[in-house]
């Protein structure tokens, strides 16, 4: 082997690689340097031995620690469940009004409600809440079984024409135009006395001739005057807001073919604590009516304790 | 200038040494290992004025936490105290919230400025007086003194073979140190919480983790950078010395060896007296070398490692008091003044330097800053709202035709009494507002009250009609004013409809 070169300048030995000209030296490493290198080395010989780390054919070293990753998430999961369970467990047993009344548990069962609400009803009802065609927004006053707790509650242990259920919310609008209850025309007539009842652009004659089919036809579930009935979940025809669209078109294709809505049952998938949060969230989102009738309008009112 | 008395031999007058300085260009290397120092004791005026400062600045650090500050019921009584779980700064009669934080920006660019003042006059003032390095590095220094004796002994004992007494003097100077260590990582705590709960939680054994954590690392740390590692933190890791080099100038006051003085520098003055020889005053005691902590030999001109503790000068100043000479061979100097005794007859360095338009522009930023942020400190609002407009829904249609946004709305209630507010609206003719969690019916005008110190959350439902909006958007501003009389905070923002 050759002897090493070394450099002119300074005198340092150099490794023999060259770039263009420029030698690399062969310096010392900083003392600092090096035994920080020893340090990692050292300790990661000794990690080895007290963590999990060398693979084998079926698995790994277990180390002297036992330390697991797997056990340590299932330790925090249940050191989460049990930070909750006292929580979980007035949830499930008080009345939805006290859970309501108190600001600490309404907080909680919020926050799980809106989390339930994120895997199990999003996926019609929206992120929002703010619903589709044909799903309904949470966040509005309007409400086709009713918008008190135990209206909600009900209606998510039992679902809508959920069949299984026999205390499923159901209504049965018949489907006119389809089975041949009501003509072409006269369904047409109905569709402008329906427009007319929220004020919208109207055929006012036409509007006169379907009132008549509707008093024989409609009123004994919408009402008299097109209110609609909430003990038979049928919606209010006079409001502004309209669950498959309120334009002529989508009246006309509503009366001839009917809707039937479905929600699942929730009640024999999920726990009664998880059903009671979402009950509490969704009346929280806007739109939750008082189980006593709300005291008369005031200019000033006391902003309630929020979570 | 005053003759040396012929009478005694300059050699029995000056205590001499014969040393190479540690921190010396042609002997440093980037892989050496440290060479120990041992900075020998050393009396003046600089010196007295250190131990003053060190007094002041120790007893600050130690005795702030201490001091009471009433603020009334329910609130901490400490002074200065930084409250993290609760997220406030209490500085005696000012209190901050964490959206206040501009105002320890703004102290901290008065630090900049006033840094950069001191620098430009007096040098590297900050970093020989106040700095806490050098502030413990002398505390340590005390201790080492006090264990092992003064430099010639401290020498003696580092280079003797380990004996019990070696061993039971380094023993103690140790614990000493870790002792030091602790008390001032035990004092720092005491900044973040109620100091007398704290210290009665450290006796019992009960104080949180955290405090034990924090103590531990803070006397590694000053362990480390007081005791073990000294003059190198200066040197190799604070970044400020390599920043202060830019800010001197040549009228700056820097720690100046005179060489027009005293070169050539002779160990044997009486000899070159004798031969007519021309002799410089400095006799090569090489003084101020041993007492350097910082290792260097101011000789050699101004250096990077050169923290300007002016312990040289005392040193220098003793020797030629000594040896019948004017003081100063060593001292505090400008550039200018230095050059021009060099060119021509000594100049006499006056506080006269100070004074000049980079300093008057420093002190004029530094008070503008100050009047600013004062300004602003007195005028300060203690009520503040903030709004956040729902993004999904952005707007709901109600039954009757009505349109609602919903708003998450902050108030903060800054003062240390409840208050209670008036919240309403501008912008929408008739918008209506209902809370969440209310069964009120829906008003124009909501009260809120909200507890001391505090922020209360509330979810508002704002409602409107339709015809009182904008095709898109329409401005809405909420109004948060104090119920008879006070302070009021706006918030400007939108009213969607779908």
């Amino acid at each position: 082997m050759a002897q090493p070169e070394h450099d002119e300048m300074s005198g340092v030995e150099t490794t023999g690689h060259e770039w263009d000209g420029i030698k690399e030296l062969n310096n010392p490493l900083p003392r600092w340097w090096i035994w920080t290198f020893y340090i990692t080395i050292a300790w990661a010989l000794v990690y080895t031995i007290l963590f999990p780390a060398w693979p084998l054919i079926d698995g790994a070293t277990q180390g002297l620690l036992g330390y697991s990753s797997r056990a340590n998430l299932a330790q925090s999961v249940q050191q989460a469940q049990q930070a909750q369970s006292g929580n979980l467990e007035k949830i499930r047993t008080l009345p939805l009004d006290e859970i309501r009344g108190d600001p600490a548990l309404l907080e909680f069962a919020n926050a799980g409600g809106r989390s339930a609400f994120a895997v199990n009803c999003v996926q019609c009802h929206g992120a929002g809440a703010a619903g589709a065609k044909g799903y309904p927004n949470l966040n509005d006053d309007e409400w086709l079984w009713g918008g008190t707790l135990d209206d909600i509650h009900h209606t998510l242990v039992h679902g809508v024409r959920h069949e299984a259920d026999e205390n499923t919310r159901n209504s049965q609008m018949p489907a006119f135009g389809r089975d041949g209850l009501l003509e072409r025309a006269q369904i047409a007539d109905t569709a402008d006395y329906v427009l007319s009842l929220s004020g919208e652009d109207h055929d006012a004659a036409a509007a006169g001739r379907g009132a008549t089919i509707f008093a024989e036809q409609c009123s004994v579930c919408h009402g008299a005057n097109g209110g609609g009935d909430r003990a038979q979940g049928a919606p209010s025809l006079r409001d502004a807001i309209w669950l498959f669209g309120g334009d002529r078109a989508t009246i006309v294709e509503t009366i001839t073919n009917a809707r039937r809505g479905v929600m699942p049952a929730w009640g024999d998938k999920l726990d009664e604590a998880t059903i009671k949060q979402l009950t509490v969230y969704v009346h929280s989102l806007g739109g939750g009516e008082a189980s006593k009738p709300a005291p008369a309008a005031s200019v000033e009112a006391p902003a309630a304790a929020m979570p | 200038m005053m003759l040396h008395r012929p009478d005694i031999p300059p050699s029995l007058e000056v205590e001499r040494a014969s040393v190479t300085p540690v921190n010396k260009r042609e002997t440093r290397s980037l892989y050496k290992a440290r060479v120990k120092i041992f900075p020998k004791r050393v009396h003046g005026f600089f010196r007295s004025l250190k131990w003053q400062i060190m007094a002041v600045t120790l007893a600050i650090y130690y005795l702030t936490p201490w001091i009471r500050w009433d603020r009334g019921a329910g609130a901490p009584d400490q002074a200065v105290l930084i409250d993290m779980p609760a997220r406030r700064f209490y500085f005696f009669f000012i209190e901050i919230w964490p959206q206040e934080f501009y105002y320890i920006a703004g102290l901290l660019i008065m630090a900049g400025i006033g840094l950069f003042l001191l620098t430009s006059t007096v040098g590297r003032a900050w970093c020989g007086y106040a700095c806490p390095q050098t502030v413990w590095v002398d505390l340590f220094l005390v201790i080492e003194r006090w264990i092992e004796g003064d430099r010639a002994a401290r020498i003696k004992l580092d280079s003797a073979p380990w004996t019990f007494d070696k061993l039971r003097k380094r023993a103690s100077k140790h614990a000493l140190w870790i002792l030091t260590g602790v008390a001032t990582g035990g004092a720092w705590i005491f900044y973040f919480a109620d100091a007398p709960t704290l210290a009665a939680r450290l006796a019992h054994f009960d104080a949180p983790p955290i405090a034990w954590i924090t103590i531990a690392v803070l006397t590694a740390t000053t362990y480390l950078f007081g005791g073990l590692m000294r003059e190198q933190v200066c040197t190799y890791m604070c970044p400020w010395p390599r920043i202060q080099a830019a800010m001197l100038d040549e009228d700056s006051l820097v720690v100046t060896y005179n060489d027009w003085r005293g070169e050539p520098r002779g160990r044997h003055q009486k000899v070159q007296q004798e031969t007519g020889q021309a002799g410089g005053d400095c006799v090569d005691c090489n003084q101020c070398v041993v007492v350097c902590p910082m290792g260097i030999d101011i000789r050699d001109g101004q250096q990077l490692e050169c923290i300007t503790c002016a312990l040289c000068i005392d040193a220098c100043n003793g020797v030629m008091d000594k040896v019948g000479k004017p003081r100063g061979l060593i001292s505090y100097a400008t550039l200018k003044d230095y050059n021009a005794s060099t060119r021509e007859a000594p100049v006499h360095t006056s506080l006269r330097s100070l004074i000049r338009p980079r300093t008057i522009i420093y002190v004029t930023l530094w008070s503008l800053v100050g009047l600013g942020m004062l300004f602003a400190l007195l005028t300060r609002e203690r009520l503040d709202v903030n709004v956040l407009h729902d993004r999904n829904p952005l707007a709901v249609r109600l039954a009757d035709g009505t349109i609602r946004n919903g708003y998450t709305i902050k108030i903060l209630n800054m003062k240390t009494i409840p208050r209670d507010f008036t919240l309403r609206t501008e912008g929408i003719d008739g918008a209506l507002m209902t809370t969440a969690g209310s069964d009120a019916a829906r008003a124009s005008r909501l009260l809120v009250a909200v507890p001391r110190d505090d922020v209360r959350v509330l979810k508002v439902y704002v409602s409107a009609s339709p015809q009182d909006l904008d095709a898109a958007e329409t401005p809405l501003r909420f109004i948060v004013e104090e119920r008879g009389g006070g302070e009021s905070a706006i918030y400007d923002a939108m009213f969607a409809r779908p």
